[in-house]
């Protein structure tokens, strides 16, 4: 009886316990620990890919080590897929996932959204003569755009009469038709641009105006405040300090667009 | 679920089919007959003139774009050209790839009906005190036309199907409108299978056209 009632007492000490520990704080987790391990990509330039010495680089690696910085810790880059990156943040194999993640309302049930930190828009670009600031003035201009993207299903939708729209079979035939000038403007996605302003083109895709704006977002575990604000902490500061821009320039050829 | 077939989500499209089956045939026309009269041309030049230099420029002309794929003639024209400076619409680039295109594989076609003429007729021609023209367009022309106006005319058949190539380029003919409505509704099947009857037709179409062409041109028979 007496090492019945003993089990007892020791059960319910430990039950009360277990929420405590539970109840586990991520982000003391991480300063304890002395690593912050992020999910990156390894296959999605410019966000994540392995470099010619298999060391993983990208928009995300870079976000990673100064995310790492500023809280004071080592960073751990884990590389993922787009389709293991949410289980491997639920299941606590990382502390986030940083991998061109956007929102949607079904993730947002799992798992929780900090700061966006890169640009992931469609938009129509075109070289710096071409004034263009939104869709009407689009009239009586040229706009490539390859056929059956979302880019083109959205243009064709609310572009003006006057608009002459050239739908090229995939993007090679889109980008070929922008940088021979058979084209003034070109809708397409910001990572696509990105591409043809990194081989120096002498034709320059810059950003007229946003179609379709989908960010990407640091994802986090629910229930973290304490590492919510962290990241946002952080997040902000690198955009008031010009990191952020640093890093958008490096990788995606162009400055953070204006009110990101 | 089996899939289910509707047809008339295609015709829902039918402004668009028909301003694509327009272009085929304003291409067709205009650049066959151009490349007819292209070949006429380079066969003389090459088979009939006795130019040497005329000779080794057509051959050169011939040879370099009968061993090369059209897409890549097309491709060359469109986004290369413009780097020299020349740039055309889609619609002057397909016209001039396809005068190019049957200009080239038109001049052997023809040039092979003139070798096959007697030397003999034109040496009848002359003595007869005929021009050096009269000689060309009535003794020589007209029976080659007659022996390979059937060739000729699959070559104009093949051409007239090398315009479907130009919807790589965003000319807007049958095929891009094919390509345009499967990519609103995603009926592969029944777009495609109305793509190709329409060609089918167009086919059929042009061969007759061709024989009755034929009939009154070369072959002397009333219209």
């Amino acid at each position: 009886m007496k090492f019945l009632r003993l089990a007892l007492a020791a059960l319910a000490a430990f039950s009360l316990a277990l929420p405590v520990v539970a109840r586990a704080d991520a982000l003391a987790d991480v300063k304890k620990a002395g690593v912050l391990k992020v999910a990156v990509p390894q296959d999605f330039p410019p966000f994540g890919t392995v470099g010619p010495d298999l060391k993983p680089q990208g928009y995300d690696i870079d976000m990673a080590e100064l995310l790492a910085k500023e809280l004071g810790v080592k960073v751990e880059l884990v590389p993922v897929t787009s389709a293991n990156r949410i289980p491997y943040l639920t299941t606590k194999k990382v502390d986030l996932v940083i991998s061109s993640l956007g929102k949607s309302p079904d993730r947002e049930k799992v798992i929780d959204f900090a700061a966006a930190y890169a640009p992931f828009f469609n938009g129509v670009f075109g070289p710096a003569d071409q004034k263009v600031t939104k869709i009407e003035d689009l009239a009586g201009r040229t706009l490539g755009v390859t056929r059956g993207a979302v880019e083109d299903l959205e243009i064709s939708k609310i572009a003006p009469a006057t608009a002459t729209i050239k739908r090229y079979e995939d993007n090679n035939g889109t980008i070929s038709a922008f940088l021979s000038g058979q084209v003034q403007l070109v809708a397409t996605g910001n990572v696509v641009a990105a591409a043809i302003l990194a081989k120096n083109p002498p034709k320059r895709p810059e950003v007229k105006f946003l179609i379709k704006d989908s960010p990407c977002y640091v994802g986090l575990n629910k229930g973290e405040p304490a590492l919510l604000a962290a990241v946002n902490a952080a997040v902000a500061k690198a955009k008031k300090d010009g990191r952020l821009d640093a890093i958008a320039k490096k990788w995606l050829g162009a400055a953070l667009p204006a009110g990101f | 679920m089996a899939y289910q077939f509707d047809f008339v989500d295609v015709f829902r499209y039918t402004d668009v089919l028909v301003r694509g089956v327009g272009l085929t045939v304003t291409l067709i026309g205009v650049g066959g007959t151009l490349g007819i009269a292209v070949g006429i041309a380079g066969a003389w030049a090459r088979g009939y003139s006795g130019n040497r230099v005329l000779e080794w420029l057509v051959a050169a002309y011939v040879e370099s774009i009968r061993n090369t794929p059209f897409l890549v003639q097309l491709f060359f024209i469109f986004y290369g050209l413009p780097s020299l400076g020349v740039r055309l619409t889609e619609v002057q680039a397909a016209l001039l790839a396809m005068v190019v295109n049957l200009g080239a594989y038109a001049t052997e076609i023809i040039r092979a009906g003139i070798e096959a003429v007697p030397r003999g007729q034109r040496e009848a021609g002359a003595s007869l005190a005929m021009t050096r023209l009269q000689v060309f367009r009535h003794v020589v022309l007209r029976p080659a036309l007659q022996k390979i106006w059937p060739a000729l005319s699959s070559q104009l058949v093949i051409v007239m199907f090398g315009s479907a190539v130009c919807s790589q380029i965003a000319a807007e003919e049958l095929t891009y409108a094919a390509n345009f409505i499967q990519s609103r509704n995603f009926r592969a099947f029944e777009v495609y299978f109305v793509a190709t009857g329409l060609y089918l037709v167009l086919a059929l179409l042009l061969r007759q056209g061709m024989r009755s062409l034929g009939g009154w041109l070369v072959f002397g028979r009333r219209a």
